[in-house]
């Protein structure tokens, strides 16, 4: 590493640099979930739609030469992921724990199918923000050079918090996820209002994806995803199906994640794996921390499987 | 009489000769899983040929290749029946916890830590004790690690609440990750330069072949895990009140069943299984302990144990079908030139077809023996 002068300072740097960079896929996939499981339903399948989304956004940007137009397609095939769920969950006796799973494993085969083709060429990168003109420093400029998605699912944050609240749609949600029975005698259909927000959702996860394929790592291959959909439905759990949570709980993530990186960067190889699985030891301890045998969890909508 | 009944064999046995009623309610209900499962597969068969056609393929080749590649010829049944193997034990970590309620789907963690703890410990043995004694250490070894990963994922759940889809998952990532250091750290073997492996076993201490076949002993290995398993879950009472507690966990508990402890001991033995699937894969395929083990049988096995509706006895059948259609795809990619990932297109067609057709479960009378008029 190129000595520039500040040294070990490098290592809270990378980490901060790294958890905004690495936490932006975990707030759109928890944001799109909590969505999901706010009206009752949990799709363990977003894994694979965040790495069908990656492999759209990449493919389309790659033929059209638009990131845009990458994510909007990423976010289409995430509402077609979401709306498959959705469909089959509403038939009586079918598991949405293990339709998820399967929708995982096919997610991830179709996307490895049809990205055959596409890990050779290069795509355009989503056009970044930078913030760091101010420094003299090139990591800090580099630190500060922030994704457009980054604020964006930070805004998207904020607005589905107050929109949980303030508004008809998040009421009944929220109504739907706590009673299947009272949504009912509302005459709100509870099949109709999951398929849409499963489908919210995907197309949520899948914008995570594209964000992995077209700005960091920023490249499509069968290792894109180091199972970003699964631990961002963890995480979902330990912000209490609350959107800032999810927010912060992302960056939480995304700096655990930065970890391992930003060690190896100053020099530290020892245990290297290791610090690798930082982010999946951490939500687990979370979840341990977080959960509770005897009582339901706090926040918890009323009609989810997961936490029943 | 026969108004309600809509098949007339049935009318026919149900207003004529009462002793053949029972044979038939029998019947009536072990052909329910089997006709739908084949009606699933069969639904399944026809999405991925859509499925194949819409890229430009044709499906009927493709279903000969299939066939070609997994059972055609003496080789190729050899072949998947050595994929089965794994599949067969991995299935098991899935099903056991499966009966009890439970989603299970960190069977790769138990299996790339049981091949690291069956390689270890394989170490100091080597030369000093005759192979079938390191056989033993190896497989034990590798039980308990895998026992004590899944057990974990187990004990989360019941004592801590924790949901064990998403703890035995993290624990696959975590287990991979632990894989790798010790492959590439502790237990390296320095000359292994490309590819980290611990150190190789030496050619008259590999698991080797059944006589007469081409295919290593795991394969019995598996076989006799599912009988075993079987025969816990039917006839021991061990498994009765795991079917209770699967049922029920409230009604169980109000019985006094020891519910914990029977969550700890069947996730505990599931995940010794996957781990006996790492000690094969070490013993008899790879030689020793490196990134190959992470192949992705812990996630197959998730479909065959779905496939199989968690019947150890169905997983052997299903795991062989399922290790024939793997084994094709070599054949499929250098024939069509279809990508590998097709095989995983249509397991994962396969699995959500399956899963769906839950629903058609108690919805025709004919399966249904209380629901046939009485004669």
């Amino acid at each position: 590493m190129e000595d520039t002068g500040i040294g070990l300072w490098g290592v809270p740097l990378a980490i901060f640099a790294g958890a905004i960079r690495v936490s932006t896929p975990f707030i759109f996939v928890s944001l799109g979930e909590t969505i999901t499981e706010r009206s009752g339903r949990i799709n363990l399948g977003l894994e694979g739609t965040l790495v069908f989304g990656a492999m759209t956004a990449y493919a389309v940007a790659v033929m059209t030469g638009s990131p845009t137009l990458g994510v909007l397609a990423a976010m289409a095939t995430g509402a077609i992921f979401g709306t498959i769920h959705g469909w089959i969950c509403k038939w009586p006796k079918v598991n949405d724990i293990a339709i998820g799973i399967a929708m995982m494993q096919f997610g991830l085969g179709l996307a490895f199918f049809l990205g055959k083709s596409f890990i050779q060429p290069v795509a355009p990168k989503l056009p970044s923000i930078p913030l760091g003109g101010w420094s003299a420093v090139p990591q800090v400029q580099a630190a500060l050079n922030i994704n457009v998605l980054f604020f964006i699912g930070a805004a998207l944050a904020l607005f589905l918090w107050w929109a949980f609240r303030n508004t008809r749609i998040g009421l009944t949600l929220r109504v739907v996820g706590d009673s299947t029975d009272a949504a009912r005698a509302m005459g709100i259909s509870p099949d109709r209002v999951r398929l849409l927000a499963t489908a919210a959702g995907g197309s949520l996860a899948a914008i995570g994806g594209a964000y992995l394929s077209l700005y960091y790592p920023g490249s499509w291959n069968e290792g894109i995803s180091s199972g970003q959909g699964l631990m961002a439905v963890a995480l979902v759990i330990f912000a209490r199906w609350n959107p800032i949570g999810c927010f912060l709980a992302a960056l939480l993530f995304g700096g655990a994640g930065a970890l391992g990186p930003a060690l190896q960067s100053v020099g530290v190889t020892q245990g290297y794996y290791l610090f690798y699985a930082a982010p999946y030891v951490l939500t687990l301890i979370i979840l341990i921390a977080t959960s509770s045998p005897t009582r339901s969890l706090a926040g918890a909508p009323g009609a989810l499987s997961l936490t029943k | 009489m026969t108004a309600e009944v809509n098949d007339p064999r049935l009318s026919i046995a149900a207003g004529g000769s009462a002793s053949f009623r029972p044979l038939l309610e029998w019947l009536a209900r072990r052909a329910e899983p089997v006709a739908i499962g084949l009606v699933a597969i069969l639904i399944g068969l026809a999405l991925f040929s859509l499925f194949i056609l819409a890229v430009g393929k044709s499906p009927v080749t493709l279903f000969q290749l299939m066939y070609t590649g997994g059972f055609g010829s003496w080789f190729s049944i050899q072949n998947s029946l050595s994929r089965a193997a794994p599949l067969l034990l991995t299935a098991l970590c899935v099903a056991l916890p499966a009966r009890l309620g439970l989603v299970i789907i960190g069977a790769e963690g138990a299996v790339v830590l049981g091949g690291v703890a069956a390689a270890a410990s394989a170490m100091p043995f080597i030369g000093v004790v005759p192979p079938i004694m390191l056989f033993v250490f190896m497989g034990v070894a590798a039980m308990v690690v895998g026992g004590i990963w899944i057990g974990f994922a187990g004990f989360l759940r019941h004592y801590r609440g924790v949901n064990e889809t998403i703890s035995s998952l993290l624990l696959a990532y975590i287990a991979i990750a632990l894989m790798n250091q010790f492959v590439e750290g502790l237990l390296r073997d320095p000359a292994s330069l490309n590819k980290p492996s611990t150190k190789p076993l030496p050619k008259d201490y590999m698991l080797g072949q059944i006589p007469g076949m081409d295919v290593h002993w795991g394969l019995v290995i598996g076989v006799v895990a599912c009988i075993l398993s079987w025969v816990l879950i039917e006839i021991t009472s061990f498994g009765f009140a795991a079917r209770i507690a699967g049922g029920n966990v409230r009604a169980a508990q109000i019985q006094g069943l020891p519910v914990g402890k029977l969550i700890v001991g069947f996730t505990a033995i599931a995940g010794g299984f996957a781990g006996l699937a790492g000690m094969i894969e070490v013993a008899a395929v790879q030689g020793s302990a490196n990134a190959s083990l992470a192949a992705g049988y812990g996630y197959t096995g998730i479909l065959v144990a779905f496939l199989a509706r968690h019947n150890p006895l169905a997983i052997i059948p299903v795991a062989i079908l399922l290790g024939g259609i793997s084994a094709s795809g070599g054949l499929i990619q250098r024939r069509m030139g279809l990508p590998d990932a097709t095989v995983l297109v249509l397991q994962g067609t396969l699995f959500i077809v399956i899963l769906f057709c839950e629903t058609f479960y108690g919805r025709f009378k004919i399966f249904n023996p209380d629901l046939w008029k009485r004669s």
